[in-house]
Formats: structure tokens, C-alpha cells, sequence
């Protein structure tokens, strides 16, 4: 069984290296030269799909969060969120079955920090020649480093926690109420920035973006979307991985004290 | 349980194949325990042994990794509000809050287990562990062992079915663990179920109805009080626990 | 229901009591309050014009240092004096638990707030518009409240505790400092608070999503 998840896994990385190359080849070869930013504006082709893929990865963490606490709510917790799931018989290890969920939420969340910190040198590469400054508090900009720093903290707060089990709860709490913050802190930032207008107001994304341009960067999207899959699925084994040492290694410490 | 008889018996705490793991190293390894109804079991077992774990699962207060039991008819694992209130727990640490007096501890508790008629069963809990004298006082300018028999109120407080004692003489002079003594004695002549766990072999003997033995993460004896004397049990406890 | 709320307001009572014997919480925070608007004094040397503008800022930075500070506390004492134990072990729902500790912080934050404010605005010869100001220092100190109760339970139980607040804190309330910044920006600059309508819709909505949210899973940060 492990075998064939791994073969599917190989596919989706030939699968995203193909199409990486072929969104290289068209970011440099097919898309035109934008006029007045020049060969920088090609920086956008990376940082807008960094940017789904964060959202995406926090997103994953978010709904991985929710059914961690789900999963090990039943049986044994009245918890609102039992009443999405089908009743099931109290478990031995109800936390054993819920495991899952934490590890997809570290390894998206991991991800994610690691897309949103990309977003966050790519933004600024951009900015320098374009708006003549390396950082600004733009709505966007400033809306993924908060994020980020929520993220970083998820991270932070997993390595201060030495029980799994606590560990697991903990980031899933944080992980559920990070993500609502999301429109919030969307909103508080966008309006911020409006009372003091700056430079900001130039939008690179725009509607009016040629379809040469639209067409390289859907397949940057495309290409970077399934290297997000690739690396999640090889975090996951990883730590999948670290949890069967993790379990020997207790059979082992029962079996020789016994 | 290797007699029929004993499968008769209305077992008020029940543990079954009960494991906690602390990451990789085991606490608890499989216990099987029953407490009848009005029984006094004596726990005995070395630091580290997992008496507090145990204790504190039946509390409600820690997940077990496998296992089940019951306490009061109740599992421990779905019905952990029920059976917060029917036991009363009893640790080293008093559980108090000592910025408030004796009273008010009582009070407050007393509303959240929703003791009807507080001012009269704080009045009589108040007598039965000698502080009716100091029941206006802070509890933080009380002894250890004052701190230890309102803790002992407190958990007598909703008159529970069942009552958990992790080495409630921890630090205690010996005029104050007599005076426990005689609380705890009393408690067994009205028939509570009392689960008493201490790793001192001096304490508990007297006035328990059964014995066990805990070391590393097993009961590894098990047996009526009447059965042995204390040189007896002296001798036992070091043969499975080491050091006696 | 009624038992509910009553084994609220006893957790709160009785952390009210307590606190009012020892003013150890509340005696903290104000005094490092003051030093933190002493500090901003000598950074900034606050003249009166530029005033309005900086002081809503200056306020709710020291706020936040002083709220984190007070929620820390709040369960480091319980926890260290295993009291927290007894609470657990008494057959109350983990979300009358979280209420009271809500409350109770949301209470010594207002409280800190309610001496601090007028002294700021007398020291700096500052109008002081009470009405309005308000419901923006409650809007806003019951978001902070909501979310930080939740993850000082959290962080105390981690290995590096006092650190790990504001961390966790920190950038989920930055909505919260955004809006009352602004609301009472406004509210200094003598205007009122019809103008300044969608940040205290902000503040509503993080108050309401986040107190029922930290409600919900408040039983997975507290019991072990």
C-alpha cells in the first residue's frame, strides 16, 4: 500500500516538474515584456500564485483543524461539532483516529509560512523598482505579513508544547481562530490604508491584463498549485513517518521493561 | 477477579486494561482494579509508581491512551461532568484558594456543585475537621495540615459517592496526620468508597478494608486487609516495589 | 441554565474577591501601564498638537502591554497554586469557566483603563470626551479579552509561558488595534462616533466571532 501511495505521489511531482518548466518557458519565452515595468513585472508570475497557495495552505489548516477537534470530540465530549458526523461508537484512541488531521495541519501550515514568507520577498523585489521603495504598508502586503506572523506563531507555539497530544489541540484552536482573523484582519487593513491613500493604489493584477499575460500566469498557478500538493504529500509521509518511530518506539520500551 | 463470587459485586470504581502513555513512556500498563461500594482500598505504591496518574485519570482530569473505567457507574471517557459531581478528590496540593477564608472556599465551591443549603452543610463540615474556630481566616495564613483538612472538607462538600485521596498526608506533622487519620476513619465507619493511594505503608493500613500494591505502571498485588500484618506487608511491598 | 450563569458570576466573585485582598494583578499592570505612557514620553516628546493623533495610538499600545501582562497572571496563579485542579474537577461546563475568566479580564482591563485615561488626558491637557469614548474602549478591550483569555490558558501551559502570549496574541488582535486606534483618534479630534461607524462594525464583529469561537473550544486549552 505504501508503494502505490509513493508511485502516485512520483506522478505528481513529474507532473508538477513538467508543468514548472513549461510556466518557466512561457513566463519567459511566450509572455510579453510588460512596457514600463520591463523584465521585473515577471516577478508576479511567482509571487501571485505564492500567494494562493498561502491562503490555500491556511485554509487547509483551518478546516484540518476543525476536524481534528472533531474527531476526537466523538464519543467521549458533547462538542457542537459532533452533530456534522454520523454517531460513532466511543473509541479506544479516539485521539489515534484524529491524528491524521494534525499532521495534514502542521504540514499545510509549514507550507504555508513558507509561501507566505515568499510572497513577502517577492512583494518587496518588485516594489523597489516599480513604486521606488522596498516596503510599503500596502493593504495586501501588510495583510500577509500579519498572516504570516500568525502562522509563524502556530509554528512557534507547536515546538513550546512537548506533549502530541496537547500539542495537536493547542494548534487546532489557534489554527481555527487564525483563519477566522483572516477577513478581518483583511478589512482593518484595507480601510486603514484608505484614510491615508499612497502609492498603493496600483493594482498589478488588473482586469485588463493582456491574454498572453493572463494565459502564462493560469499555468504558473497551475504549475505552482501542484508542487503545494507534491511537498504536502511528502511533509505528511514525513511525519507519518515520525509518528510510526514515535510508536515503536514505545512497543519497544514496553517490551523491554516488561 | 478470579473468583465467581466477586463478579456479584457492585463495583462503585472499575478499571479495566487501563494504559497512559507520557509520549513513549508508560505511566499506567494495563490495570484492572475494582472498588465495591463502601470499600476502603489502600494503594501503596513508590513515587513514580502511577498512583497520581491513575488517581487523576478517575478524576476526570487526564485521558487515558487505552482501557476503560468507570467510576460511580459512570465512564470516564463520556460522562466526565457526571462524575465530577459525584467524587470528592483529595491531592498534596489543597486545591484552595488562599486569598479567600475557610468559608468562602467552601461557599464558592459549595455553588459550583450546587449544594443546596450551604450555610448549614459549611457549618457542619467546618466542625467535623476542627476549623469552625478559623473559618473567617485567609487560607493562606493556615498550616499545611489546616490546608489539608479543608481540602478534605471541600471534597466532602456535595457529599460524594466516591473519594480519591492522593497521599493526602504529603507534608504533614505527625499531630496533623493523626488528626487526618481520624477524619479518614471515619469516613470508612460511614461506609464511603474511599480510594486512598500513599507510598508510605504506615499510613491508611489501620483503617482500610483492602490492599494493593502499584509499581511501575502494574497492580502487582493485590489482597484483604485482614489477610497480612504490617510486617507482612512490609515484606511484600519490598519484594515488588524495591525499596520499602 | 440559571446554574450555568450562576457558576459563572461564583468564578468571577470569587476571582473579583480575591484579587481586591491581593490587587495583585491589577496593581501590576497600572504600575507598568504608567511606565509604558513615561516611556512614550520621553520617545516621542508628545507636544500638544500632534497630540490627538498620537495619543489614541499611545494609549492602546499600552493597553495591549498592560492587558498581557494581567491576562498572564490570571492563570499563572491558579496554575501554580494548583487551584486550577479544583476548579476542573467540580462539575462546570469548560465555557462557564472561560466567561468568568473572560469577565474577570475584560474587568481588571477596563479598570486599568478607567484610571489611566483621565489621567492621560489631565497630564496632557487633553479634552476628554467621556460618552463617546466609551463604547470604544469597551468594544475594544472585550475583543482583546475574548481571544487573549484563550491563549493565556494555552500559554501556560507551554514551556516558555510568558513569552508565548504575545506571540500568539499580538498579531490576531491586530484588527482590534487597528479600529479603536482610529475610533478614538476620531473620537480626540472632537468628532463623533457616526464617522467613524465601520470601525466599530470591525470591533463588533471580532467581539462576536471571537467570544463565541474561544467559547466553543475553550475545553481543549484547559483540560489536559
Amino acid at each position: 500500500m505504501a508503494e502505490r501511495g509513493n508511485r502516485g505521489v512520483e506522478v505528481l511531482g513529474g507532473l508538477s516538474l513538467l508543468s514548472l518548466a513549461g510556466a518557466l518557458a512561457a513566463i519567459f519565452l511566450y509572455a510579453p515584456t510588460e512596457r514600463v515595468m520591463g523584465i521585473v513585472q515577471k516577478i508576479f508570475y511567482f509571487h501571485v500564485p505564492s500567494a494562493w497557495l498561502a491562503y490555500l495552505a491556511f485554509f487547509i489548516v483551518f478546516v484540518s483543524s476543525i476536524l481534528y477537534l472533531a474527531e476526537r470530540a466523538r464519543g467521549f465530549s458533547i462538542s457542537l461539532l459532533i452533530r456534522l458526523f454520523p454517531p460513532a461508537r466511543a473509541s479506544l484512541r479516539s485521539w489515534v483516529k484524529a491524528r491524521p488531521w494534525d499532521r495534514l495541519a502542521l504540514s499545510a501550515a509549514e507550507i504555508g509560512v513558507l509561501f507566505a514568507t515568499l510572497v513577502l520577498i517577492t512583494g518587496p523585489l518588485w516594489a523597489r523598482p516599480v513604486w521606488g521603495i522596498w516596503w510599503t504598508w500596502d493593504a495586501r502586503l501588510t495583510t500577509t505579513l500579519i498572516l504570516w506572523f500568525i502562522y509563524v506563531a502556530y509554528l512557534v507555539l507547536r515546538a513550546n508544547i512537548d506533549d502530541r497530544e496537547r500539542r495537536a489541540r493547542f494548534s487546532a484552536v489557534l489554527g481555527i481562530i487564525g483563519f477566522l482573523d483572516v477577513p478581518l484582519v483583511h478589512f482593518s487593513v484595507e480601510w486603514w490604508r484608505t484614510t491615508h491613500p499612497g502609492p498603493t493604489v496600483i493594482n498589478p493584477a488588473g482586469p485588463s491584463l493582456p491574454p498572453e499575460m493572463l494565459q502564462t500566469l493560469m499555468l504558473s498557478i497551475l504549475a505552482f498549485t501542484l508542487l503545494f500538493f507534491y511537498m504536502l504529500l511528502h511533509r505528511l509521509r514525513l511525519e507519518r513517518m515520525r509518528d510510526e518511530v514515535e510508536e515503536l518506539k514505545t512497543a519497544l520500551e514496553v517490551s523491554g521493561t516488561a | 477477579m478470579n473468583s465467581g463470587a466477586e463478579q456479584q459485586i457492585q463495583w462503585e470504581v472499575e478499571v479495566k486494561g487501563l494504559s497512559k502513555y507520557f509520549g513513549p513512556r508508560p505511566a499506567l500498563r494495563g490495570i484492572n482494579l475494582g472498588i465495591a461500594r463502601g470499600e476502603f482500598l489502600a494503594l501503596f505504591g513508590p513515587n513514580g509508581a502511577g498512583k497520581t496518574t491513575l488517581i487523576r485519570i478517575l478524576a476526570t482530569l487526564l485521558p487515558p491512551t487505552a482501557g476503560t473505567a468507570k467510576v460511580a457507574g459512570k465512564d470516564i471517557r463520556r460522562e466526565g461532568e457526571g462524575i465530577r459531581g459525584l467524587i470528592g478528590f483529595v491531592s498534596h496540593l489543597p486545591l484552595l484558594y488562599d486569598n479567600l477564608t475557610a468559608r468562602e472556599n467552601l461557599s464558592f465551591f459549595g455553588r459550583l456543585y450546587s449544594v443546596l443549603d450551604l450555610e448549614a452543610r459549611g457549618d457542619e463540615l467546618l466542625e467535623e475537621v476542627g476549623l469552625t474556630h478559623r473559618q473567617h481566616d485567609l487560607v493562606r495564613t493556615y498550616s499545611r495540615g489546616m490546608q489539608q483538612r479543608l481540602a478534605l472538607a471541600r471534597a466532602l462538600l456535595h457529599d460524594p459517592a466516591v473519594l480519591l485521596l492522593d497521599e493526602p498526608y504529603s507534608g504533614l506533622d505527625p499531630q496533623a496526620v493523626e488528626r487526618l487519620q481520624e477524619v479518614l476513619a471515619g469516613l470508612a465507619r460511614r461506609n464511603k468508597t474511599v480510594l486512598l493511594a500513599t507510598h508510605n505503608l504506615e499510613e491508611g493500613f489501620e483503617i482500610s478494608h483492602r490492599l494493593a500494591i502499584l509499581a511501575q505502571g502494574r497492580i502487582v498485588w493485590e489482597g484483604e486487609r485482614d489477610a497480612l500484618d504490617r510486617q507482612e506487608l512490609r515484606a511484600l511491598y519490598r519484594q515488588y516495589a524495591g525499596a520499602g | 441554565m440559571i446554574g450555568f450563569i450562576s457558576k459563572v458570576f461564583a468564578i468571577l466573585g470569587k476571582d473579583l474577591t480575591a484579587e481586591i485582598r491581593s490587587r495583585e494583578i491589577l496593581s501590576g499592570m497600572f504600575i507598568f501601564a504608567l511606565l509604558v505612557i513615561l516611556i512614550f514620553n520621553f520617545a516621542f516628546e508628545l507636544q500638544r498638537g500632534e497630540l490627538a493623533s498620537l495619543a489614541a495610538g499611545v494609549l492602546w499600545v499600552t493597553f495591549a502591554f498592560a492587558g498581557v501582562l494581567g491576562l498572564n497572571r490570571s492563570f499563572v496563579l491558579e496554575k501554580d497554586r494548583g487551584s486550577l485542579e479544583g476548579l476542573l474537577l467540580s462539575p462546570v461546563d469548560r465555557g462557564a469557566i472561560y466567561l468568568a475568566k473572560m469577565l474577570g479580564n475584560l474587568i481588571f482591563i477596563l479598570v486599568t483603563e478607567a484610571i489611566l485615561v483621565p489621567l492621560f488626558a489631565f497630564v496632557s491637557n487633553l479634552a476628554l470626551p467621556l460618552l463617546p469614548l466609551l463604547p470604544v474602549l469597551l468594544l475594544g478591550s472585550l475583543g482583546f479579552s475574548a481571544v487573549g483569555t484563550v491563549f493565556a490558558a494555552m500559554a501556560t501551559s507551554t514551556r516558555t509561558r510568558e513569552i508565548m502570549l504575545p506571540i500568539l496574541l499580538f498579531p490576531v488582535v491586530v484588527p482590534v488595534v487597528i479600529a479603536a486606534v482610529k475610533a478614538t483618534e476620531v473620537v480626540f479630534g472632537g468628532r463623533d462616533l457616526s464617522s467613524v461607524a465601520d470601525w466599530l462594525r470591525i470591533l463588533i464583529a471580532f467581539d462576536v466571532i471571537f467570544t463565541v469561537v474561544s467559547f466553543l473550544t475553550f475545553e481543549y486549552v484547559i483540560s489536559e
